[in-house]
């Protein structure tokens, strides 16, 4: 064995000396023969553990590999005109059930990015400024009670924002803006937008809450005001926090699909209007896939589909793992 | 004047709170609202009758609570043992350790679309069909969507909920308690079973009900692994397809003939949904207040 370093304590070391340190007193009740026995089956839970530890490895990483290699015959067949060349090059159409179909994921790209956009930009500021108050300025009766009140919006299953949306808010915003179209990029933006803002508000709050009081009564005690203090102490402060919480909201906003397969107006235009009714991946996905037929072309394209959706919003988490570590190796040294 | 502002700023957070709680007041007082209208013991009891217009929605939760059930036969065990290896027996700094952390915490930010197509892939198409071809001869019984393979789909999306939360309160565990168990001659098993999983016996609910309430309201994933509009018999059999609120929502607004007819029933079920998920979701943040006034005391 090695010499244990600056590690000032490993569990599984203790654990084994712990157990040939055992004293031969027995209690009253044990029968004799019983450690040997025990320590048998201490054995055989420990590799039962941890063969199920393993299984579940395997699984996670069967659904890495199996979702792209569903996708990966795009890269020599040609059935129906699927390759992965034609997903981005003209015409820029996704027409895949047509006479001769057109697999151009363009469309549904650009459809994504325009309804995520539009989430991210109206649930940011509504999502930070509720952070920064309940966390700086809620009086702490308030607090008590805001924070599940947001967390309970996470808790309202996509589908029911999306009914929502799609039976009275879209008739509202159509009203007060006058769209030619009911359903359209603007809508299903806002649908997202309530599905992330509890999620934005949540690890935000969670990464101002975290920033040591000792920060905020410096900073009070040099004479700043509380909004000072809030502002250019606590949030540059928690501020890796923040950048998780956006990009792990973001994360979300792309790979949610039951909002936008109700209210995007599932068209496939390559427009920028705000107004045009969208289609995006995860919806494409979503209406499509029940009536493919397995292993065709479309088929494989769909599951390039998720592929990218998959790898984007891995990035993306990713990402906000690692600014959730800095914010903690910032605020207590170490992650 | 810095005052003023000082004053606007605080007033303008204000204002971003109180439009977030309204917006959460809207939606759950129209849902209730509407919902309570058309809700009635022949609702939660019935089955549909008329092309949706009357009758209940009885086989929807049936289906539902199956479904969700079925899923947390799957994944809580195994979620839980999986949280064990992690707390009790990893070891923190291995390579091993660190990446199926990373791995799994990225399973639990993974659209639920593409567990979609990973069920109709893998437990559908791949699974299913071997169990035909070895056991029935080829003949069509695992090989299509069904009750089985949207539980199992369901369950490989709520694992990564129950193993982060599960490992989270096995590590708020002092790690006295272990050593004192060790000490006084107790097995790692023994350890684990008597005093570690006592403690943190709140955690791992808090993690089964936080899976369940997500297996309630997700809809995407069972989009094609089993959920049907509607059907004459309730589902008796794993392979068979089942109704589900989730689901049952979805459709009846897209695809309705008749939607201001059906406006009522949508509604009431909407609102079926939402009380499953909120006494759910309740139940679990009422356990995690408790744990937390517990481990501060």
């Amino acid at each position: 064995m090695k010499p244990l370093g600056n590690r000032d304590f490993d569990s599984r070391r203790t654990g084994s000396s712990a157990d040939e340190a055992v004293p031969p007193v027995r209690k009253r009740h044990s029968a004799p023969g019983n450690l040997k026995w025990r320590r048998l089956l201490d054995r055989i839970a420990e590799k039962t553990i941890f063969s199920f530890a393993m299984a579940a490895i395997a699984i996670i990483v069967l659904i890495f590999v199996y979702v792209g290699r569903e996708a990966l015959p795009l890269l020599w067949e040609n059935s129906e005109g699927a390759t992965v060349a034609a997903t981005f090059s003209p015409p820029f159409t996704w027409q895949p059930v047509s006479g001769v179909p057109k697999y151009n994921v363009l469309p549904l790209l650009l459809g994504t990015f325009k309804v995520t956009l539009i989430a991210m930009l109206i649930a940011t500021p509504l999502a930070l400024a509720a952070a920064l108050f309940t966390a700086e300025f809620a009086p702490p009766a308030a607090r008590e009670w805001i924070k599940p009140a947001i967390e309970l919006l996470a808790g309202i299953p996509s589908v029911v924002i999306g009914f929502f949306v799609l039976i009275v808010l879209a008739s509202w915003l159509q009203a007060v803006f006058g769209f030619d179209f009911r359903l359209n990029a603007l809508t299903a933006g806002i649908g997202l937008g309530l599905a992330v803002i509890p999620i934005i508000y949540t690890i935000s709050e969670d990464a101002l809450t975290a920033v040591p009081r000792s920060y905020r009564e410096a900073s009070l005690a040099l004479g700043a005001s509380k909004t000072q203090t809030a502002v250019q102490v606590v949030f540059p402060a928690a501020m890796p926090g923040i950048a998780a919480a956006l990009v792990l909201g973001f994360g979300r906003a792309i790979g949610e699909t039951m909002i936008v397969l109700l209210v995007s107006g599932n068209a496939a235009t390559f427009s920028l209007s705000l107004a045009d009714p969208v289609r995006t991946m995860s919806a494409t996905v979503a209406s499509e896939l029940g009536e493919v037929v397995f292993g065709s072309g479309h088929y494989r394209i769909l599951f390039f589909i998720g592929t990218l959706l998959f790898l984007i919003t891995s990035v993306l988490n990713w990402l906000g793992d690692r600014f959730n570590r800095n914010l903690r190796a910032r605020l207590f040294g170490s992650a | 004047m810095s005052k003023s502002f000082d004053r606007t700023f605080v007033a303008l957070t204000l204002l971003a709170t109180v439009i977030i709680v309204a917006m959460l007041g809207i939606i759950l007082g129209n849902i209730v609202y509407e919902g309570t209208a058309r809700l009635s013991w022949e609702f939660l009891s019935a089955a549909p009758r008329d092309g949706m217009r009357a009758g209940g929605i009885f086989p929807a939760i049936y289906g539902t609570v199956l479904l969700v059930l079925l899923m947390s036969i799957a994944a809580v065990p195994f979620g839980v043992v999986v949280a064990i290896y992690f707390a009790e027996y990893a070891r923190t700094e291995s390579r091993l350790y660190r990446w199926t952390r990373m791995a799994i915490n990225n399973l639990a930010g993974v659209p639920s679309i593409v567990f979609g197509l990973f069920g109709l892939g893998f437990f559908i198409q791949t699974i299913g069909r071997g169990i035909d071809q070895a056991f029935y001869s080829g003949r069509l019984l695992y090989c299509q969507p069904s009750l089985i393979w949207a539980a199992m789909t369901m369950a490989l999306l709520t694992l990564p909920v129950v193993i982060i939360t599960v490992e989270e309160s096995l590590r708020s565990v002092p790690r006295d308690y272990r050593e004192a168990s060790l000490a006084l001659g107790a097995t790692r098993l023994q350890t684990i079973f008597k005093v570690v999983l006592p403690q943190a016996w709140s955690g791992v609910m808090t993690g089964a009900i936080l899976a369940i309430s997500r297996g309630a309201g997700e809809v995407a994933p069972v989009l094609f692994a089993g959920a049907a509009y509607f059907l004459p018999l309730l589902p008796t059999h794993p392979t068979h397809q089942f109704m589900h609120m989730g689901y049952h929502v979805y459709v009846l607004s897209t695809q309705s003939p008749d939607v201001e007819a059906s406006k009522p029933i949508l509604y009431s079920t909407v609102l079926v949904l939402l009380v499953l998920t909120f006494l759910l979701n309740v139940t679990a943040i009422i356990i995690r207040n408790r744990m937390r006034q517990w481990m501060n005391r």
